[in-house]
């Protein structure tokens, strides 16, 4: 890779400060995205992989808030911005799209208002130029008669044309960088598969990096590039995605590869990971996940530092896999 | 759309046919108006004929079949304390009415929702809990005893607006009102304040609890997420979807304050239909109260007619013969 | 749901994992802590206390009984607050025009404000909470009759109701408590159906019939219990409407007689004295209704919060 990455995200710490104490839903969370690549952020509900989107866009809310680390993007650090700077990085540079696509959408509002207004706020254009910016955005994401469809409210969309449309406005200004939450989980899997397609093509033909966030391995195999690995906030492993497939050091991303059902191991009983998530609240030094790993000992009641156990692999772990 | 209105057009008549004889049971049963409108001292033979000139000398049937005949024909009698068309009496004393609702309801929508949305927005801050707490005794405050307290701060202790009446009035189109002068406002400000209170009340809870949710849906991150400036997010994504039930409560509340002006207008002495009716239910005047009850009914069945539509209007979910859905 | 950690079935790998730290406090002390929360509403709570107790034991903490006229001396009519009278007792809120000690007139008119708007939920209630069940439970038309008249009667402002129908009756406790009732019960048949339709479709009810319960079992030992919650926050918030119409009503003078002054007609026997500046005669009581009312909204809204399950975190 040449050049500085679009998105770099260094020792990035979101904690919520609640009455009952600080969550730390965001523990030093370091990581980097190339121009038009695709990353896959994988960790379970509670990981902390949505609130590093949400930091990444500047959506944090309070209670929470950013604490400690850098954004850098495109040389500029987002969290030193204001609130006037943000609005014009927010949806025209970089933009988000969420998991439920029957949420996303304003119910009382047509679409053609919540493509148009978000093509306005960051270009002065009139109100023809941005409906055409409207259909050809909406074309791009495989909609058919976009005319007609303007003029729709979301309660006539089904939900997988709905996330389509939420696409097509994350699209419609030409974002570098796209962060997309679980966008396909709230849908059938047949849907699924074709926003997925959708979705890589238009990033693929436009350049725009994509950080895809999701539990499920499985679609982060055929989607990302590379893979960043999150685990109670803290980050635990990144690589280029075959690399972590093949060869997981980490013991907790291990078990979730070992935990997705697979062809070859047809018939066998799965495997799980013992335990549950810690609750972040209560979260001390260490490794969060030695209550759980098999290869825990007590030195994992320190913190491991980030080591790079070969070219393009991190990694967060006294005891790697073999 | 067209068979909807003629189907709630016929649900209203039918309530309105029954309120009538509803309210017609009731206070033909009120006392006996000839004891109060007749002079002690007149004979046997003066009250006969007083009797049947009000026609009470029919049965409850008869009187009640005559009522509904003029009723049709737009006549609900004569006021016995008045001699003049009740129906009329109400007419002419419905615009001071009407006027006095309307100025409460504009106060309070304009005054209510910005404070409840500043109350959702901030509902930790200094700002929002005294909003809310000001919410909480203005629902407490007895509207009666804080039209007192007004004329007491206001008209003895500062002298500053007057206690009574509607002061100067304009017509406009015929119809007087007391807005347009300085002296019509000095004399509606306090009535106005008065029956608003309640209402601006309930306004703020409303947009409080509305906006409270609706920050935490989706469509507001994802608003905020294409970059719009947070007026735009909480003036058209909020405010449209929290508008909805506010607009519903509206039009229902528009009864109620009509309802409740009969309060403020004993107190301040304002010449309006609640006042007619508390003077009349006094005075057993049941030709007044009857037409009184029939008109509030009827503006009661019209108002939820506008609001209605006003709801499908705002709601493309409700709209009514919409699209069918896309998929 | 596709999760396949959280929702892959136990294997032998899995430890027993510890439960969550099971409820050692009962509903009730956790009713009372969840209540406590809210300091405004611990202090509502304390406030209607010593209302509830003071128009309880008005007759004994009074300075003097206000209808003895025997204990009136109309000398000390329309005193200021502070002042003495010819007899050397002081009256703290001044007096009315008939020479009676303002505040011995709230106390006695507390106890019948709040007997009026408690007697007339109670009641109400009762009448509400019958017609709800019945509705709920036998649907068909019954219901639609029921919730008809419900509807209708929603539909108008109860002020209006309260003022015809004591138009129709007259004056008198017994009068004001029917009309009362008459405009309350609606909004008890429709919590009570609301809930109760909610609670008839779960399987406990079903369980209940399939062991061949009365009709009259299920309906009062199944179904009532669980749709108490939402009861008691609207007839705690109903019992300030019915006082506050009361005394609307009486203020208007279509109310309680005379000879049973209740906080709303002290407020009225003052208006006329207002003008000429004597306040405290319509002023105190008024505030003594204030009081009242903010106290029970207070427990009304911290009581809506804690039973309804949508805020429970």
């Amino acid at each position: 890779m040449s050049g500085p990455p679009l998105l770099q995200v260094d020792g990035l710490r979101m904690h919520f400060f609640t009455k009952a104490g600080v969550v730390k839903a965001v523990d030093d969370v370091s990581f980097s995205v190339g121009r038009g690549e695709i990353l896959g952020l994988v960790g379970e509900s509670g990981s902390g992989k949505s609130m590093t989107g949400y930091s990444i866009i500047g959506l944090v809310d309070p209670p929470g808030r950013i604490v400690e680390g850098r954004i850098v993007f495109d040389g500029t650090d987002l969290t030193r911005l204001d609130a006037a700077a943000w609005r014009g990085v927010r949806g025209s540079r970089i933009a988000m799209i969420f998991q439920d696509p029957m949420m996303t959408l304003n119910p009382v509002l047509r679409i053609d208002t919540q493509i148009v207004e978000a093509v306005q706020a960051h270009a002065d254009v009139s109100r023809e130029s941005a409906l055409a910016r409207a259909r050809e955005a909406l074309v791009r994401v495989g909609i058919a008669s976009p005319d007609e469809r303007l003029r729709a409210y979301p309660h006539q969309f089904s939900g997988g044309m709905r996330q389509r449309v939420a696409i097509a406005i994350a699209l419609v200004n030409g974002p570098d960088l796209i962060i997309a939450d679980e966008p396909t989980t709230a849908l059938d899997v047949t849907i699924q598969g074709q926003i997925l397609f959708e979705m890589q093509k238009v990033c693929r033909e436009s350049g725009t990096a994509l950080i895809w966030i999701t539990h499920d391995l499985s679609v982060v195999a055929g989607l990302a590039d590379e893979v960043c690995v999150m685990y109670a906030g803290r980050f635990v492993e990144s690589g280029p995605v075959a690399d972590i497939l093949d060869r997981p050091l980490h013991p907790y991303s291990r078990g979730l590869i070992d935990s997705v059902p697979s062809r070859n191991a047809r018939g066998r009983p799965l495997r799980q990971i013992p335990g549950m998530t810690p609750s972040l609240l209560s979260l001390g030094p260490g490794c969060p996940f030695r209550d759980r790993c098999t290869s825990a000992t007590a030195r994992c009641a320190e913190s491991p530092s980030v080591t790079e156990p070969s070219p393009g692999r991190r990694l967060r772990c006294f005891h790697p896999n073999a | 759309m067209l068979a909807y209105a003629i189907r709630r057009l016929g649900q209203s008549l039918f309530v309105l046919v029954l309120m009538s004889f509803l309210v017609f049971i009731g206070v033909f049963a009120i006392g006996d108006p000839i004891e109060l409108l007749v002079n002690p001292q007149a004979d046997e033979v003066e009250r006969i004929r007083a009797t049947a000139a009000l026609g009470l000398d029919k049965t409850f049937l008869e009187q009640y079949w005559v009522f509904l005949k003029g009723a049709a024909s737009g006549d609900l009698g004569k006021s016995f304390v008045y001699n003049v068309p009740a129906l009329s009496l109400i007419l002419q004393k419905l615009p001071a009415t009407i006027e006095l609702a309307f100025v409460a309801m504009v106060m309070a929508i304009f005054l209510g929702i910005p404070l409840g949305l500043v109350a959702g927005l901030k509902p930790d801050s200094l700002v929002g809990r005294g909003i809310m707490a000001g919410s909480i005794l203005g629902f407490s405050l007895p509207t009666f005893w804080v039209g007192l307290v007004l004329i007491m701060v206001f008209s003895v202790n500062l002298g500053w607006l007057p206690s009574n009446g509607r002061g100067e009035t304009t017509l406009v189109a015929g119809i007087p009102v007391s807005f347009l002068t300085l002296d019509g406002l000095a004399h509606i400000a306090m009535p106005a304040v008065n029956l608003a209170l309640f209402k601006l009340s309930l306004l703020i809870r409303l947009t409080r609890a509305g906006t409270r949710e609706a920050v935490l849906q989706d469509y507001v991150k994802f608003a905020r997420a294409k970059g719009l400036t947070q007026g735009r997010v909480i003036g058209v994504h909020v405010l449209k979807n929290i508008l909805i039930p506010i607009v519903t409560v509206i039009g229902l509340e528009l009864g109620s304050v009509i309802a409740f002006a009969i309060v403020t207008e004993s107190i301040f002495a304002w010449p309006g239909t609640g006042k007619l009716l508390i003077d009349s239910i006094n005075q057993l005047d049941r030709p007044v109260i009857v037409a009184y009850l029939l008109v509030i009914v009827t503006l009661f069945i019209v108002i939820n007619f506008v609001v209605d539509v006003l709801y499908s209007m705002l709601d493309p979910r409700v709209r009514l013969g919409g699209a069918a859905a896309a998929h | 749901m596709s999760d396949p950690i959280l929702s892959a079935p136990a294997g032998p790998l899995a430890e027993t994992t510890p439960g969550a730290k099971g409820g050692v406090a009962g509903p009730w002390s956790r009713f009372r802590a969840d209540f406590a929360e809210s300091r405004l509403a611990l202090f509502g709570l304390a406030l209607l206390v010593v209302i509830l107790l003071v128009g309880l034991l008005a007759p004994v903490i009074s300075p003097q009984n206000p209808y003895d006229l025997a204990q009136l001396d109309i000398m000390d009519s329309k005193l200021a607050p502070g002042e003495r009278s010819a007899d050397g007792s002081t009256y703290w809120l001044g007096t009315d025009d008939q020479g009676r000690d303002m505040l011995s007139g709230i106390f006695y008119g507390l106890r019948i404000s709040l007997g009026v708007g408690i007697a007339s939920t109670v009641f109400a209630l009762a009448i509400g909470l019958v017609f709800g069940l019945v509705a709920a439970y036998f649907g068909g038309w019954v219901d639609t009759l029921v919730m008809r008249i419900v509807d209708i009667q929603l539909s108008f402002p109860s002020i209006l109701i309260a003022l015809i129908l004591l138009a129709v009756l007259g004056q008198g406790v017994d009068k004001i408590v029917i009309a009362l009732i008459t405009v309350q019960w609606a909004y008890y048949a429709r919590t009570v159906r609301a809930s109760a339709l909610v609670e008839r479709q779960k399987e406990y009810i079903e369980a209940a019939r399939v062991l061949a319960l009365g009709q009259a079992r299920i309906v009062f030992r199944h179904l009532l219990p669980n749709c108490l919650p939402p009861l008691i926050v609207v007839a705690t918030v109903q019992v300030a409407h019915a006082i506050a119409l009361e005394a609307t009503l009486s203020f208007l003078g279509l109310g309680l007689p005379i000879t049973e002054p209740s906080l709303g007609l002290l407020i009225s026997n003052g208006f006329q004295y207002l003008l000429s500046g004597k306040y405290w005669i319509s002023f105190y009581p008024g505030i003594a209704l204030l009081l009242t009312i903010m106290a029970i909204n207070l427990v009304a809204d911290q009581l809506r919060d804690i039973l309804n399950p949508r805020l429970r975190k």
